[in-house]
């Protein structure tokens, strides 16, 4: 190994906060080389990126860094703010998570790549604006002199991250920090990205350090990967040998947490549940007094969907593909047309009275466990709300009763029935959404996103619990997901959806062994790692 | 299911920390917003048992002591007294020796050319300052006596308006009236903008549209015209004022509570009872309301002190209360034209009124902190 | 953005139409009117008077009379200011009350935009208290309460400045006024700069700023200074109609000619013409101010577009 440009040794970030002080990070160390990629791994909470924050000085104004982190022979850790400003922006650079807000909106793409390269190489505007041409050459945006004259919000979301990239790349740095640079993005472009960097890397061989909670990204495109569990290095060392032999528990329950097993489909004979044709969902974009006729958006454009008592149908597409919309139609919860059936009733034209006697057996769980649960009411009363309309008759004792058995099902601790949603975590948020939708024995669940906002450790449970809670009460999923390996996992029958239209659909097998759609296969190229076409510059330098 | 059947006792549950308990104590940690309340409960409190303690009505006129500074000494002012007394006795046709003024009794001693008539103490009582006046020790020859009468002290400890008024009742009823208005006014608006606001933005759509263009031009006309416009209409009176000054601060609370309803109906968790099948009515009663809670109780409090400053202004402009009935915008007024001889009819009111407003604002910004926490 | 200003004027039509309209018959539904105030007039005097003012129409008539004089720009002869018409009014009033609401405007933009960014910048220190205390007082205490005391401190005990009156414009005269209309709005952009910087700081994209080492005045100047006045803008539009349309308050205390008197005057004597005129005039400066805002907020912010 050469000497590293980047060292930390026995990092500590501590956060002043009014219910005390929050050691965030406890002693962090670990080594860059010149040319390397380092993934830094861990959950939500684990410190992974306020390790990067600190010694980029970058903290909020709670927080204080204490240790060591030398670029080259500077320490970093209490270098003055003019010190400071020569490194950061030009030897080492950083991409975030989120491009939409990473970029001032208020100035054009082209100013803002300019600024570093004014500010640190002293370049002339004109030499600025011949630079930022070529750099937005170098990472993939097409007529580079026409867009550096866009916004960033007259740019999509992949488009914005390039300009970043392009910004990270104007000074040629040492060090590039990317800290959750895809997460945000859909799996498509997450991979066009991901390609990007290392190719980049490969052309330009600056060290890169990945900041990421996605093992299957650390597995394709990192060299080495320290793992991190509430800010400690729990795990060091090569992307090959940790991989092949976790040696620490916590690397091996992440490497685990990727969920697993298969779904069986039910039998030939099981007898149709909910079943939608030609369902469309239309929005009127615009119109008015003097600009003109409404734009129509085809959410949902002649989907047709049978769901089976027992089956589960995984949903799959990027964001924008209509496929939350499909599930809310089916549903009759916005104002879809088509056909829909459920058992043998017809829906289609089913109004909000109308429905309610079917909503007992037609449930829904949301993707953001925080926004679904109402933030004045206990969990016992969110639990049981369903129960108000649709078992008037229960008395409040055995409202609670109820209570306590569905918290027991989905793994809450029942005696925790009188706090608020406030006081839990992500994953037990949504168990309590969970439970509220089985307290009323339903027949469907809709399942919209329902592992996204968790970590994968989290969401195996989750997968787990729902697996379960089919098996035991016989309940149909429709399971609307970008995250192809959690559809893998739960689903048996697969529709693929773009652009409000379902482009592919079959048994979940076929699907992932054969796809046949060029989008299908891009879909899973992206997510999976597989790339279709294999001519490609060798990423791992 | 039978419900006598599982009588396995529950687990125990604990208790939660509701968001308006997390509120509560955030707020008794604000030392600013505590200390507001607590000044805010004693003006009340003055406001309404202070007029009926003071030794002065707020429409009893003094005409000797019209525009007295305030002042903590006791009226008439003891170099005043003596002259006052010869004066009155000079009427009486009698010689007054010396003149002593001892707790708040005074005698002199008399002698005359003439008998003295006991009945010359109806030309001391004439006069504002004495009563209990009496004809005592008088000498055998009744030429001379000596005259006692108790002389009547009053304290303006604020001093008088321009009709010999005591300033410190006329603030505190001041203070009554407009903590009044203030909270009848935010009331009225409370109920109209509440109502609205919630209809407009639950049903939505072109109800919704219609409703709010309504708003957008009543906003539109200037208030002053629509105040004097009621005035006009109904005459000055006190009901009339908060309705009016209601009327119009609604539309502020009808927009607040609209644009929340709005988007409490786009979050989840109502999407979430709906797909329950819960009804309007519960979804109003569970979901929305609690939610919009928040919001409108800082706005309520902010909108107290905003209408006292309405009311002032328009008392300041002369549409508000009569007399001799006041407010502090009356007060203020008064105290402007007679910033040149008379400060105290300024600065006493002016000072009262803003004790008031601070301490309402910041009892509303400490509850914005307390209920909005992100806000900070 | 031609286009968007011809669009906002049409739109705005409808509304002054019913503004205007609910004015004039609000006003002539009100009881009394301008000729029989304090001493009764002689029958017949009045009777010329209505003639000569035609009061002695049907309402609907004289509605559309004033409609149709509007419309050539003719606001009228006044009621009360016999020898003036509407207008002359407005001529001589309205420069006294733009040339001191477009002050005060100034004033407060200036020292409030620059209290909020100091204070945002040192948030939570001494510096940051105080300015939000003085921005506490300052929307606290009312303009009729500082006015006075101003006149008092500076006028009467201090001798300073003169207490009060317009001198003909002169600029000591201007002083005390103008500060008096500039305190409560400096109160209020100061606590909205202060907010939006302390969110701007706090933002995405001032963090990729500082990750990139420009220097923090860079970071403050470029990167957060037009964004912390984003709600500044909106807020002016309304607060500068008002502040330009005069203000009863700091014209009777100062006893200045401005029009902002007109209106509770001209309301309590029943000046018909006086009082819609000056409906009129409000009505369109808040139309123009806020097409400014508009405009002005356009060009801060691109997202935003003109539609």
């Amino acid at each position: 190994m050469t000497e590293p440009v980047l060292s930390v040794s026995g990092l500590h970030v501590r956060f002043d906060t009014p219910d005390g002080d929050v050691h965030a990070v406890k002693g962090v160390s670990f080594a860059v080389a010149r040319g390397e990629t380092v993934a830094i791994v861990g959950e939500s909470g684990s410190g992974k990126s306020q390790t990067m924050m600190a010694l980029m000085g970058l903290l909020a104004s709670n927080g204080r860094a204490e240790g060591s982190a030398r670029y080259r022979d500077r320490e970093l850790v209490g270098l003055p703010l003019k010190a400071l400003n020569t490194i950061r922006g030009s030897k080492i650079t950083m991409i975030f998570q989120e491009p939409m807000t990473s970029l001032d909106p208020l100035y054009r793409v082209g100013r803002q790549i300019a600024e570093p390269l004014i500010h640190h190489r002293g370049l002339s505007r004109a030499a600025a604006k011949a630079r930022v041409i070529e750099l937005l050459h170098l990472v993939g945006i097409p007529e580079p002199e026409r867009r550096m004259r866009s916004y960033p919000h007259e740019l999509s979301g992949g488009q914005r991250q390039r300009v970043m990239i392009a910004m990270a790349l104007a000074n040629e740095p040492d060090v590039l920090i990317a800290d959750e640079p895809t997460t945000a993005l859909d799996v498509t472009i997450q991979a066009q990205i991901l390609d990007l960097l290392a190719e980049l890397k490969a052309r330009l061989g600056m060290a890169i350090v990945f900041i990421t909670h996605d093992l299957s990204i650390v597995r394709r495109f990192a060299d080495r990967v320290v793992v991190m569990k509430s800010g400690e290095v729990v795990e060091e060392g090569a992307v090959a040998t940790l991989f092949a032999a976790p040696a620490h528990p916590y690397t091996r329950m992440l490497l685990a947490a990727e969920p697993t097993g298969r779904k069986a489909p039910p039998p030939d004979t099981a007898p149709v549940l909910l079943e939608g044709r030609n369902v469309e969902v239309a929005f009127k974009l615009g119109g008015g007094f003097l600009s003109g006729p409404p734009v129509v958006l085809k959410a949902v454009d002649g989907v047709t969907v049978r769901l089976v008592r027992g089956q589960t149908i995984g949903i799959v597409g990027e964001s924008g593909s209509g496929k939350s919309t499909l599930g809310r139609a089916l549903l009759r919860l916005n104002h879809g047309t088509g056909q829909i059936r459920f058992e043998h009733y017809d829906i289609s034209h089913a109004d909000r009275r109308a429905m309610r006697q079917h909503r007992r057996e037609l449930q829904l769980v949301f993707q953001d466990p925080f926004g679904s649960l109402s933030p004045r009411l206990t969990v016992g009363q969110i639990v049981t709300e369903g129960l108000l309309v649709h078992e008037p008759q229960l008395s409040g004792a055995e409202r609670d009763r109820r209570a306590v058995a569905a918290m027991e099902e989905v793994g809450l601790d029942p005696a925790t029935r009188n706090r608020y949603p406030h006081e839990f975590s992500g994953g037990q948020r949504q168990r309590i959404a969970i439970a509220r939708a089985i307290i009323l024995k339903p027949k469907v669940v809709v399942l919209d996103e329902p592992t996204s906002a968790l970590d994968r450790s989290v969401q195996k449970q989750i997968v787990d619990l729902l697996r379960d809670l089919q098996a035991r009460y016989g309940l149909s999923y429709l399971f609307i997901s970008h995250d192809l390996a959690v559809v893998r996992a739960i689903a048996d029958h697969i529709l693929v959806m773009k652009s409000g239209k379902v482009v592919e659909a079959g048994p979940t097998e076929a699907i992932f062994d054969a796809p046949q759609h060029p989008y299908t296969r891009t879909l899973m190229a992206a997510a999976l790692g597989h790339h279709p076409e294999p001519a490609r510059a060798p990423r791992l330098a | 299911m039978s419900v006598t059947e599982t009588a396995a006792p529950l687990p125990a549950a604990s208790k939660g920390r509701s968001l308006w308990q997390d509120a509560w104590r955030r707020l008794r940690r604000n030392r600013a917003a505590v200390a507001s309340a607590v000044v805010l409960a004693l003006v009340t409190v003055l406001a309404v048992v202070g007029p009926s303690l003071t030794p002065h009505a707020y429409d009893a006129v003094y005409a000797n002591y019209v525009r007295v500074p305030a002042s903590l000494e006791p009226y008439p002012r003891a170099e005043e007294i003596e002259p006052e007394l010869r004066a009155t006795l000079r009427r009486a046709r009698v010689e007054v020796g010396a003149v002593v003024i001892e707790d708040g009794i005074a005698r002199a001693a008399l002698t005359s050319t003439g008998e003295i008539d006991p009945r010359i103490t109806r030309y001391v009582e004439r006069s504002n300052l004495f009563t209990n006046a009496a004809v005592v020790d008088i000498a055998p020859d009744q030429r001379s006596a000596t005259l006692t009468a108790d002389v009547q002290q009053v304290r303006f400890y604020l001093g008088t308006d321009g009709n010999g008024r005591d300033m410190l009742a006329r603030i505190l009823v001041a203070t009554r009236i407009s903590l009044a208005i203030g909270i009848l006014a935010t009331a009225v608006a409370l109920l109209i903008g509440v109502t609205y606001g919630a209809a407009a933005g639950y049903f939505g759509g072109r109800i919704d549209g219609v409703m709010m263009r309504i708003v957008d031009v009543l906003y539109s006309l200037p208030f002053v015209f629509f105040v004097i416009m009621l005035v006009v209409f109904f005459g000055r009176n006190f009901v009339l004022m908060f309705i009016a000054v209601g009327a119009i601060e609604w539309l502020d609370m009808a927009r607040i509570v609209r644009g929340q309803t709005l988007a409490l109906k786009r979050r989840e968790f109502v999407q979430a009872a709906e797909a329950l099948g819960v009804d309007n009515v519960g979804i109003l009663k569970r979901h929305i309301i609690p939610n919009t809670l928040g919001p409108v109780v800082i706005y309520m409090t902010l909108m107290v002190p905003r209408v006292i400053i309405l009311e002032s202004f328009l008392s300041f402009l002369g549409l508000g209360v009569q007399e001799p009935l006041t407010s502090l915008g009356v007060l203020i007024a008064e105290g402007a034209r007679n910033i040149e001889g008379a400060t105290w009819l300024l600065v006493w009111p002016a000072l009262a009124l803003a004790l008031v407003l601070f301490s309402l604002n910041f009892l509303g910004d400490g509850l914005r902190d307390a209920l909005d926490p992100k806000d900070r | 953005m031609l286009a968007f200003v011809l669009r906002r004027f049409l739109g705005a039509i409808p509304t002054l139409f019913v503004i205007i309209t609910a004015s004039f018959f609000m006003m002539r539904l009100a009881p009394g009117g301008p000729f029989n105030l304090d001493r009764p007039l002689d029958p017949t005097v009045m009777e010329n008077l209505n003639r000569i003012f035609h009061l002695d129409e049907p309402l609907w008539s004289q509605y559309l009379r004033y409609l149709g004089n509007l419309l050539t720009g003719d606001f009228g002869p006044s009621f009360v200011y016999r020898d003036f018409s509407v207008g002359d009014l407005f001529a001589n009033g309205l420069p006294v009350s733009l040339q001191l609401g477009a002050g005060a405007i100034l004033l407060a933009l200036v020292v409030g935009v620059a209290m909020g960014v100091y204070a945002a910048l040192r948030q939570n220190s001494l510096a940051d208290y105080l300015v939000v205390a003085t921005a506490s007082i300052g929307t606290t205490v009312p303009t009729f309460v500082v006015a006075p005391l101003l006149s008092l401190v500076f006028g009467v005990w201090l001798g300073w400045l003169p207490a009060g009156g317009w001198g003909d414009g002169a600029i000591l005269n201007k002083i005390l006024p103008i500060v008096t209309l500039a305190l409560p709005q400096i109160a209020v952009i100061a606590r909205l700069t202060r907010g939006a910087t302390i969110e701007a700081l706090r933002s995405d994209h001032v963090r990729t700023a500082r990750a990139y080492g420009l220097p923090a005045r860079s970071v403050v100047i470029t990167h957060t200074l037009r964004a912390s006045i984003l709600p500044v803008v909106s807020y002016l539009g309304p607060a500068a109609a008002a502040l330009v349309t005069g203000s009863i308050v700091v014209e009777t205390i100062f006893g200045i000619p401005g029009i902002g008197r007109f209106f509770v005057q001209s309301a309590l004597n029943r000046d018909y013409t006086l009082v819609m005129g000056t409906v009129v005039v409000i009505a369109i400066f808040v139309v123009v101010f806020n097409m400014i805002v508009d405009l002005l907020y356009a060009w801060l912010d691109p997202r935003v577009r003109l539609d």
